[in-house]
C-alpha cells in the first residue's frame, strides 16, 4: 500500500483512483459517457458540472454503489468491478463517504453512528471506541452531541457528524456528495477548512462532488468537468488553471459564472 | 360577489386605429382580478375580423394596476400573433410587463418527458404492467436467494447485526401486537361460535361447538387472523421503515460501509416474525377458545367444565403443531414481502407509499395462497384427521 510504484516517473505523484472508458446508463438511457481521469493520492479531487449532469451518478459509480455500464474502476492495481466480493470488501473498508443529506441512521444515536464501523471492523473495546467516538464529533465541532439522535440535529450539523462517521475508520480516501450544500457561507467555509486539514495532516485523497465555485477553488487542485449536453467530460485538471486556461468556451462560463 | 364572478372586461379594453395597419389595444382599470383571466378571444375576433390589420401596439392609462394575469394574457396574445405573422408593439406597455415578457421569453420551451404520468392507452398499460410484473419475478428471487444466503451467515454467526435493535424489534412485533390480536381472536371466535352453535343447537349437538372453534382457531383461522394483521401492522411497518432508510441514503450508507443490508436490516427482522408468528398463532387460538367458552355458557347453556373437558379431547399435538408451523410460514412470508418493497423502494414520498401498500398486498396474497395450499397438502398427506 504506502511502497512505491516503480513504473511511475515521479515518484510523489501516484494514481490511487484512475476511472477508464466508464459510461454511466439508467437502463437504456446514457447518462455520461467515455469518461477518462486519475485521482492522485493526495489529491483534492473535484467533480464538477451543471445541475443534472450525473455527478452525484459518477460518484455513486466510483463508490460501488452503481455497476457501470461499461469501463472499469480502478482503486491503485485493483480493477474493483472484476474483483470478487473479498476483495471488494476490502477497498470500501478504505474509504468513507459523506452524503448529500448525511445518511446517518436514524434509529441510532450520533456515538451509536460513528462506534458501529469501529465496532464491526476493528477489535477495539467498548471504551476505547467510545474515546475514538468523542474524538471524532470533537474533530468536527459536535463535542459532546453523542447522545443525540440524528432528528434531533440541524442539516449542517447532520453533514458534520456524518463526515465524523466517515472518518470513524481513518480511511485513505474521503468521498463528499454536495459538502456545502445547505450550509451557511461560514459553515460551509470552515467544511473547507477541516477538508484542507484532514488532506494535509492526514493525507487522505479527498473527492468531492460539487458546483460551489468558492469551494471549487479554496479547495480543489484538479477536477473532471461532466457537461450535460455532450454527455461526456470536456475538462480536466486543476480548477484555477481551467478557469483562467481552458480553451472550451463551456468550462470558461461555468468556472467564471457565466461572465467572460 | 358578481363583479367576481362576471367582471366587465369590455371596460378593460378599448380598441382604436391609429392607422389602416395597426391595431392600438387600450388597457384600462384593473388587471388583478381574482380567480378570472381575462379571455383573449374578444381581441382576437377583432384581428381575424379585419385582414388590413398587420401590426398591433398598445397603450395604457397609467392608474392601470396588473399582475400575472396581465401576463398571460399578454403572451396568449403574443402568441396568436406569432403564429399569425402579426407584428406587436409592446413600448406602450408598463416597462414590468415588458422586462418580465422578455425574460419568460428568453428560456426556451424544452420538452422534457418525465417517467411518469404520459397517457398511454388502456390496453399498453395493462401491457407494461404485465412486464413489469415479470420483470420484478427475478428480483423476487434474488431477494429469498440472498435472505438464505444471510440465514447461512447468521447459522454459522458470521452476521453482523444489531442485537440491542433486535430485542426492540422483536418487543414491536410481539407483545406490542397483543391487544389487536387478542381483541380480533376474540371477536372471530366469538362469530364462530355463535354461527356453529345455531346450526348444531337443531340436531342436539351444541357441545360439539368446542370441537368446532377449538380446532379451527387453533389450526387454521388464529394463524391466519394474526397473519393478516400482521402483515398490516408489522409488514407495513417494515416496508415504511426500509423504505424511508432508502430515501435518507442510509442504506447505500451500509453499503459503502461493507455491511450487508440483508444481515443488518432484514435478518433481525425476519428472525423477530419468525420467533413471534407461531407464538401469536398460538394465543389467538386460545383467545378464540376462550370467546367459544363464553358463547356456549352463556347462550346456550353448557358448563365450563363440560366444554373445558370436550376441547381436550378435540385437540390433540397435531392441532397446536400445524397451526404453530403455519404461523411461523406465514411469519416468513410476511417479513419478506415487507422488507422486499422496502429495499426496493424509490427515493421519494410518494415511493413509500406504494412500497407500504405493495408489502401489504403481497403479504396478504402470500398468507392466503400459502394458507389454501399447505390445507390441502397436509390433508393429502392424511394429516387431516379429527380424531
Amino acid at each position: 500500500m504506502n511502497s512505491t510504484n516503480p513504473d511511475f516517473i515521479d515518484p510523489d505523484v501516484q494514481a490511487h483512483i484512475t476511472i477508464e472508458n466508464l459510461s454511466m446508463a439508467y437502463g437504456d438511457v446514457v447518462i455520461q459517457h467515455d469518461l477518462n481521469f486519475t485521482i492522485n493520492r493526495g489529491d483534492i479531487f473535484i467533480i464538477m458540472g451543471g445541475s443534472g449532469c450525473g455527478k452525484t451518478t459518477l460518484l455513486k459509480h466510483i463508490i460501488g454503489l452503481k455497476r457501470p455500464a461499461t469501463g472499469n474502476v480502478y482503486f491503485e492495481n485493483d480493477n474493483y468491478w472484476l474483483s470478487g466480493p473479498d476483495l471488494q470488501q476490502k477497498i470500501k473498508r478504505r474509504f468513507g463517504v459523506m452524503f448529500q443529506a448525511g445518511a446517518l441512521w436514524s434509529s441510532m444515536t450520533l456515538a451509536e453512528n460513528i462506534a458501529l464501523p469501529l465496532s464491526e471492523f476493528t477489535e477495539l473495546h467498548a471504551a476505547e471506541i467510545s474515546e475514538l467516538v468523542s474524538f471524532k464529533l470533537a474533530l468536527v465541532g459536535l463535542a459532546g452531541h453523542e447522545d443525540y439522535y440524528p432528528s434531533e440535529l440541524s442539516g449542517g450539523m447532520r453533514k458534520r457528524a456524518s463526515l465524523a462517521r466517515a472518518m470513524a475508520l481513518d480511511p485513505e480516501i474521503l468521498f463528499f456528495d454536495e459538502p456545502g450544500a445547505g450550509l451557511d457561507p461560514l459553515s460551509a467555509r470552515r467544511l473547507d477548512e477541516l477538508i484542507l486539514e484532514l488532506r494535509d495532516s492526514l493525507g487522505t485523497t479527498i473527492v468531492a462532488v460539487t458546483h460551489e465555485l468558492a469551494s471549487i477553488f479554496t479547495i480543489g487542485n484538479n477536477s473532471v468537468f461532466l457537461d450535460t449536453d455532450s454527455r461526456t467530460m470536456i475538462a480536466t485538471g486543476n480548477p484555477l488553471k481551467l478557469r483562467n486556461e481552458s480553451t472550451d468556451p463551456r468550462v470558461r462560463s461555468f468556472l467564471n459564472r457565466g461572465e467572460q | 360577489m358578481t363583479a367576481q364572478h362576471n367582471p366587465d372586461f369590455n371596460s378593460m379594453l378599448e380598441f382604436n386605429n391609429p392607422n389602416p395597419v395597426t391595431l392600438n389595444i387600450v388597457l384600462k382599470g384593473s388587471w388583478q382580478l381574482q380567480n378570472v383571466l381575462p379571455p383573449v378571444e374578444p381581441v382576437i375576433r377583432k384581428l381575424s375580423s379585419s385582414l388590413q390589420i398587420e401590426r398591433i401596439s398598445f397603450s395604457c392609462a397609467a392608474s392601470t394596476s396588473w399582475d400575472s394575469r396581465l401576463l398571460i394574457f399578454l403572451s396568449k396574445l403574443i402568441r396568436y400573433c406569432d403564429e399569425n405573422r402579426l407584428q406587436v408593439i409592446t413600448d406602450g406597455l408598463p416597462a414590468g410587463v415588458r422586462r418580465l415578457l422578455d425574460l419568460a421569453a428568453s428560456s426556451p420551451t424544452i420538452k422534457a418527458t418525465s417517467q411518469r404520468g404520459n397517457n398511454e392507452s388502456l390496453l399498453s398499460r395493462v401491457g407494461s404492467t404485465t412486464q413489469d410484473l415479470v420483470a420484478g419475478a427475478p428480483d423476487a428471487l434474488r431477494f429469498l436467494g440472498a435472505s438464505l444466503k444471510s440465514v447461512a451467515r447468521l447459522v454459522t454467526g458470521k452476521a453482523q447485526y444489531n442485537r440491542a435493535e433486535f430485542f426492540y424489534i422483536l418487543q414491536q412485533v410481539g407483545p406490542q401486537a397483543l391487544p389487536i390480536v387478542s381483541l380480533i381472536s376474540f371477536l372471530v371466535g366469538l362469530i364462530l361460535a355463535y354461527m356453529g352453535a345455531l346450526q348444531l343447537e337443531r340436531f342436539g349437538a351444541q357441545i360439539y361447538i368446542a370441537d368446532l372453534v377449538g380446532i379451527a382457531m387453533v389450526r387454521e383461522i388464529g394463524s391466519l387472523m394474526t397473519a393478516i394483521i400482521v402483515t398490516g401492522r408489522t409488514g407495513a411497518a417494515y416496508a415504511a421503515e426500509l423504505g424511508t432508510m432508502q430515501v435518507n441514503e442510509e442504506i447505500d450508507a451500509f453499503k459503502t460501509l461493507g455491511i450487508s443490508p440483508m444481515d443488518y436490516l432484514v435478518m433481525p427482522r425476519l428472525l423477530a416474525l419468525v420467533l413471534m408468528m407461531p407464538l401469536l398463532s398460538l394465543y389467538a387460538g386460545l383467545v378464540g377458545i376462550v370467546a367459544g367458552i363464553i358463547i356456549s355458557v352463556n347462550v346456550f347453556d353448557l358448563s365450563v367444565y363440560e366444554y373445558y373437558q370436550q376441547t381436550l379431547r378435540a385437540l390433540n399435538f397435531t392441532h397446536f403443531a400445524v397451526g404453530m408451523m403455519k404461523g411461523t410460514l406465514y411469519g416468513v412470508l410476511i417479513a419478506l414481502a415487507g422488507c422486499l418493497r422496502g429495499i426496493q423502494c424509490g427515493r421519494s414520498a410518494q415511493a413509500v407509499g406504494q412500497a407500504t401498500t405493495s408489502a401489504v398486498v403481497t403479504g396478504i396474497i402470500s398468507v392466503v395462497i400459502a394458507a389454501s395450499v399447505t390445507t390441502v397438502m397436509l390433508q393429502k398427506m392424511g394429516m387431516y384427521e379429527f380424531h
